[in-house]
């Protein structure tokens, strides 16, 4: 458990060498509309390096099987690298244990799993659940799905116009009836930092347990779950570099093995008769069916990647572009960015005033940029800010100044379009 | 700096989109659709007229979109006013064809009048954008549902 550390520890003294990492993606070579791709879409899903591809690839030509089934030599080496997946993750997240590290099918399924195996066992008509304003669509609907279906309440905390969360009402919010509390660790459309150490401390002073949605903090910061103290904390492995078709749900051991299973099946069970089945602990009691093995090898592998290259260095890099990106559009007149937290991840969220974000999106994707355009699955966010939409940068590890000025220059074809 | 995209804002298209025909909430209508992009969150509402004759007397939308959206809409409005039901559904079949590049744009106007060809083959543009297609059938999608007396669409 220890080696992805002390392998990141051994290379943080490495300068962060940005055009070196880009040679790492394959993909960065590619030309767009004959212009070299200008990728600022990470936020929505981040390109792979080759090794996240090749130990994908190397699992498939030369030991892949199914996993804790079979006595065989491939299936006895795809469930060791399967479960050293488990074993990456739970290092890089400081879990306590592997049994706290559930594979799902992505993050939007983990908020699934514990709405309905926590939700459904331990909250009941009247209790209520907080979540803010700024959250992804993927952890507002299960709790409203619970809420129909318990007749629980469903509480909102506010941001306020730079998109800080509004903590004094998050505090006046917290009561003995609050249950759980559904919380982003960084804002998918508006950048904005959440202090959620101090969210799941007074969570916690209130009795409640707490679920993060980490998918956009986990690419871009070091992340230590025990220091948290959260509950829950689900990421989504394609925005970590690695592939789309697995997530990860962190829980604490004893709650997990507290919680009824939510899917039923192969693999997370101890025996099975008509009469009665009982079930494995946590985590493999979440794991029903075959899972994403060559997914869950690749985010092993990307886990790998981003610990040696050091999620500082990381951190360090992506601050330097969300400032220089912040100031360059700044400048571009009829250009409003929309979020500007104290506290902000490498996330640019903009609109013009003389052109829609789907009309940005368009003319600049001619220009070989790709971002993000529309509501960001957040539509109360744009509701809150007044806006249908906005155009979206969202930075990663490989992304440079001099693409943040490809960003510009393309912006300033759309004014000259459109104003 | 990028000259293909001309093709898909014309100027005429840039105008509408700006300065969209017919955007209004009229007092009295006998037919209303609200269309959904749930993509791009953009949504609008088509209200029509129909008189006995089964004849569009009136039509006109409010809502927000991008250019091509609202562009697309405004155009709309001034080729389906005054426009049998019968003959605004075989505009709308046609249009539909021209954007998801179901034959060419010339064969499929060839049997329109020379008005309604200009304008349709202006929104053809749309055609080498697949991603803004939704955008600019997104009106007429809603005007066909509000013809059905259905009340809500979305183009996903």
């Amino acid at each position: 458990m220890s080696t992805v550390t002390a392998i990141a520890g051994d290379n943080s003294a490495l300068a962060f060498d940005v055009e070196r990492i880009r040679q790492d993606f394959p993909i960065l070579k590619q030309q767009v509309y004959g212009k070299p791709l200008v990728y600022l879409d990470s936020g929505a899903s981040a390109q792979k390096p080759q090794a996240v591809i090749d130990a994908m690839t190397a699992g498939m030509d030369t030991y892949y099987a199914n996993v804790h089934r079979g006595v065989h030599a491939m299936s006895q080496r795809s469930t060791e690298a399967y479960e050293e997946a488990r074993t990456k993750i739970a290092s890089f997240l400081n879990a306590r244990s592997t049994n706290e590290i559930v594979f799902t099918r992505n993050a939007t399924e983990g908020i699934n799993l514990v709405a309905n195996s926590y939700g459904r066992t331990f909250l009941q008509a009247g209790d209520e659940i907080i979540i803010s304003h700024m959250e992804h669509h993927a952890n507002i609907v299960p709790w409203q799905l619970l809420r129909d279906n318990l007749g629980i309440v469903l509480r909102v905390v506010p941001v306020d116009d730079d998109g800080n969360l509004d903590m004094a009402a998050y505090a006046d919010m917290l009561g003995p009836k609050t249950k759980l509390v559904g919380m982003t660790h960084v804002s998918n459309s508006l950048g904005t930092i959440v202090a959620i150490k101090d969210v799941i401390r007074m969570a916690h002073d209130a009795g409640a347990v707490v679920l993060v949605d980490g998918c956009q903090a986990v690419p871009h910061t070091a992340v230590d779950v025990q220091d948290l103290d959260a509950d829950f904390y689900v990421f989504a492995p394609h925005k970590l570099y690695g592939p789309t078709g697995v997530g990860v749900l962190y829980g604490k051991e004893d709650i997990l093995n507290d919680m009824p299973p939510w899917q039923g099946g192969g693999d997370m069970i101890m025996s099975v008769s008509f009469d009665k089945t009982t079930y494995q602990k946590a985590p493999l009691r979440f794991e029903a069916g075959t899972p994403p093995i060559v997914e869950a090898i690749g985010l092993g592998a990307a886990i790998d990647y981003v610990s040696a290259i050091g999620m500082e260095n990381i951190a360090a890099h992506e601050e330097g572009l969300l400032h220089y990106a912040t100031d360059r559009l700044s400048r571009i007149e009829g250009l409003r960015i929309i979020g500007q937290a104290q506290e902000k991840a490498a996330i640019v969220s903009f609109v013009l005033d003389c052109a829609h974000p789907h009309d940005i999106g368009t003319i600049v994707d001619r220009g070989g940029v790709a971002i993000r355009t529309g509501h960001h699955c957040a539509q109360p966010v744009m509701d809150r800010y007044g806006v249908a939409a906005t155009a979206r940068a969202s930075f990663g590890l490989y992304n440079t100044r001099d693409e943040v000025d490809v960003l510009a220059d393309a912006i300033d074809a759309v004014r000259e379009m459109f104003a | 700096m990028f000259d293909d995209l001309r093709d898909l804002y014309q100027e005429v298209i840039l105008d509408h989109g700006k300065n969209p025909r017919n955007f209004r909430r009229p007092d009295a209508f006998t037919a209303e659709a609200v269309g959904n992009n749930p993509m791009c969150g953009d949504a609008l509402v088509v209200y029509l007229s129909v008189d006995d004759n089964a004849t569009i007397t009136d039509v006109s939308f409010q809502g927000q979109g991008c250019a091509i959206s609202v562009a697309s809409a405004s155009m709309m409005t001034e080729l389906l006013k005054g426009c049998p039901v019968d003959r605004a559904d075989e505009i709308y079949q046609a249009f539909h064809n021209i954007c998801t590049g179901e034959g060419t744009p010339e064969d499929i106007l060839a049997e329109f009048d020379e008005e309604i060809a200009e304008r349709l083959h202006m929104l053809s543009g749309v055609r080498e954008f697949p991603m803004r297609v939704k955008c600019a059938t997104l009106a007429w999608h809603t005007m066909d549902a509000a013809v059905r007396g259905e009340q809500e669409i979305s183009t996903e």
